[in-house]
């Protein structure tokens, strides 16, 4: 398949993952009102489009959809990243970077740190195996114990992914859109711009509950 | 005023290659770049070594010949400079100065610095071009051409064919050359009949050498001489996926 058309089903998968995040975002900020209103968030995500769909059903629907634009995000960036490689076979002996932002450096290793916390992230409050707490349904305990003071090294490891994600989102936002073909002349300073505060806004709403947590707020 | 040179010394294809040191005592602010290495050549040739290879033509900025990567940058540090055009004020007496060939699989080293770019002719034989018919010119004002589109079609064609972008992409991609051939002959009404099939016969060329896909990461358009925007890409993409979407229709 052509390289264009790879970053195409990057940036159509990524898409799809991003909103998700933004929803997923949101979703979380429910702690802020209370126990009940976490619980009750994710009693109404399982009972979503009943009795359309059986119970959870629209939940397992998301959850296919995510798991295929996972597999096809991860797939397209290894070819990607195996076509790099073989098209700079000897390296300089000095070259450093000029332009490259952080971000854009930082996509391929970003990436891998992220799914690797996705996974610890499913075990944790999604199956709860990984969880102290650990009990079905009780959204709003499992994570008040995954996020107490002792607990400081979940704490730890959920913010060193969520400020992966926000970098990954930096450049893949504006990267997509470059890929889908909307920057221009005119557009490319907004583009980059709305990249900016797309993430930062992402990253600050999901750090928001972790921190609340420990710092004894919600 | 004096320079430490680190020039990259490779025989053939086959020969592994490897930094040299040399040293020359009598270069001049007003040199050029490739004066410079005329003077170590002559250094070289007088004490009965090989001179260093390199590529060169007009040596005023427009052939795109004179390819190598100057500390770690293609082209030299200085904006919108060509190697030929790069002068050694820029640089401070005492320096020294890494020289390297542009590192792309698709660009083999033939020798010293100097590499094959029939990479970027096969990209442009595959359909870089628009078909006319022979005989007297057209009249120049027969085919009037909107102020903006000529304006962006001009930009882009004054992508000389040097490599730096491919030398400076971290994924060793032509997407930058790609791009500025497309929107050239894209943005005007010549360019027109062959536009779907110009993009899809061009991007599988362009993989088919064996160059990395874009990351969008704008080291090429910084490396560029001619200041080549990285919205073409965007623009490649676009005509790309309008391509994809044409040949549906009519399959
Ligand atoms: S786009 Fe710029 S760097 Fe690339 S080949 Fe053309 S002139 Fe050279
Ligand atoms: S020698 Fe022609 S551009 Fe430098």
């Amino acid at each position: 398949m052509p390289s264009v058309l790879l970053k195409y089903v990057m940036a159509v998968t990524g898409a799809i993952m991003l909103l998700y995040l933004v929803l997923h975002m949101i979703g979380n900020l429910k702690i802020f009102f209370g126990p009940e209103a976490l619980d009750g968030y994710s009693e109404w995500l399982r009972t979503l489009l009943e009795p359309a769909l059986p119970r959870t059903g629209m939940l397992w629907i998301v959850r296919v959809v995510l798991a295929v634009s996972v597999v096809a995000h991860i797939v397209a960036a290894i070819v990607l990243a195996r076509r790099a490689r073989a098209a700079r076979p000897v390296r300089y002996a000095h070259r450093q970077p000029v332009q490259g932002s952080y971000a854009a450096r930082t996509m391929r290793w970003g990436g891998v740190i992220i799914a690797l916390f996705v996974v610890y992230h499913l075990l944790d409050l999604t199956a709860g195996t990984l969880n102290p707490n650990g009990v079905p349904g009780a959204v709003y305990d499992n994570v008040a114990a995954d996020f107490a003071p002792s607990h400081w090294y979940a704490t730890l490891a959920y913010v060193i992914a969520v400020v992966t994600v926000g970098f990954h989102v930096r450049h893949g936002v504006w990267s997509a859109l470059q890929t889908i073909g909307l920057s221009n002349a005119a557009t490319q300073h907004a583009l980059k711009t709305f990249a900016l505060v797309f993430a930062v806004l992402l990253t600050a709403g999901f750090l928001a509950v972790p921190f609340a947590v420990t710092f004894g707020l919600v | 005023m004096k320079v430490h040179l680190k020039v990259w010394r490779q025989r053939s294809a086959g020969d592994p290659g490897k930094i040299v040191n040399y040293d020359v005592a009598d270069a001049s602010p007003d040199m050029s770049f490739l004066e410079l290495l005329d003077v170590l050549n002559e250094q070289l040739v007088l004490a009965g070594e090989d001179p260093v290879a390199f590529d060169h033509d007009c040596r005023e900025g427009i052939c795109g010949a004179c390819s190598m990567v100057i500390d770690g940058q293609p082209h030299g540090p200085e904006k919108a400079t060509t190697t030929c055009q790069l002068h050694l004020r820029h640089f401070r007496d005492g320096d020294t100065i890494t020289i390297e060939p542009f590192r792309a699989g698709a660009f083999p080293v033939i020798k010293d610095l100097v590499v094959d770019r029939g990479a970027f002719d096969r990209i442009i034989q595959a359909g870089g071009y628009i078909s006319a018919p022979t005989g007297a010119a057209p009249d120049a004002h027969a085919t009037p051409v909107p102020k903006d589109h000529a304006d962006r079609a001009f930009t882009a064609a004054a992508c000389i064919g040097c490599g730096a972008c491919v030398a400076a992409c971290p994924n060793g991609s032509a997407s930058l050359f790609l791009g500025a051939k497309i929107t050239h002959l894209g943005e005007l009404p010549q360019g027109q009949p062959e536009r779907d099939s110009r993009v899809t016969a061009m991007v599988a060329q362009h993989d088919a050498e064996g160059f990395g896909g874009c990351t969008n990461t704008g080291e090429c358009a910084v490396a560029c001489p001619k200041e080549i925007p990285l919205d073409v890409i965007s623009q490649l993409n676009r005509d790309y996926l309008a391509a994809r979407k044409a040949r549906r229709r009519s399959a």
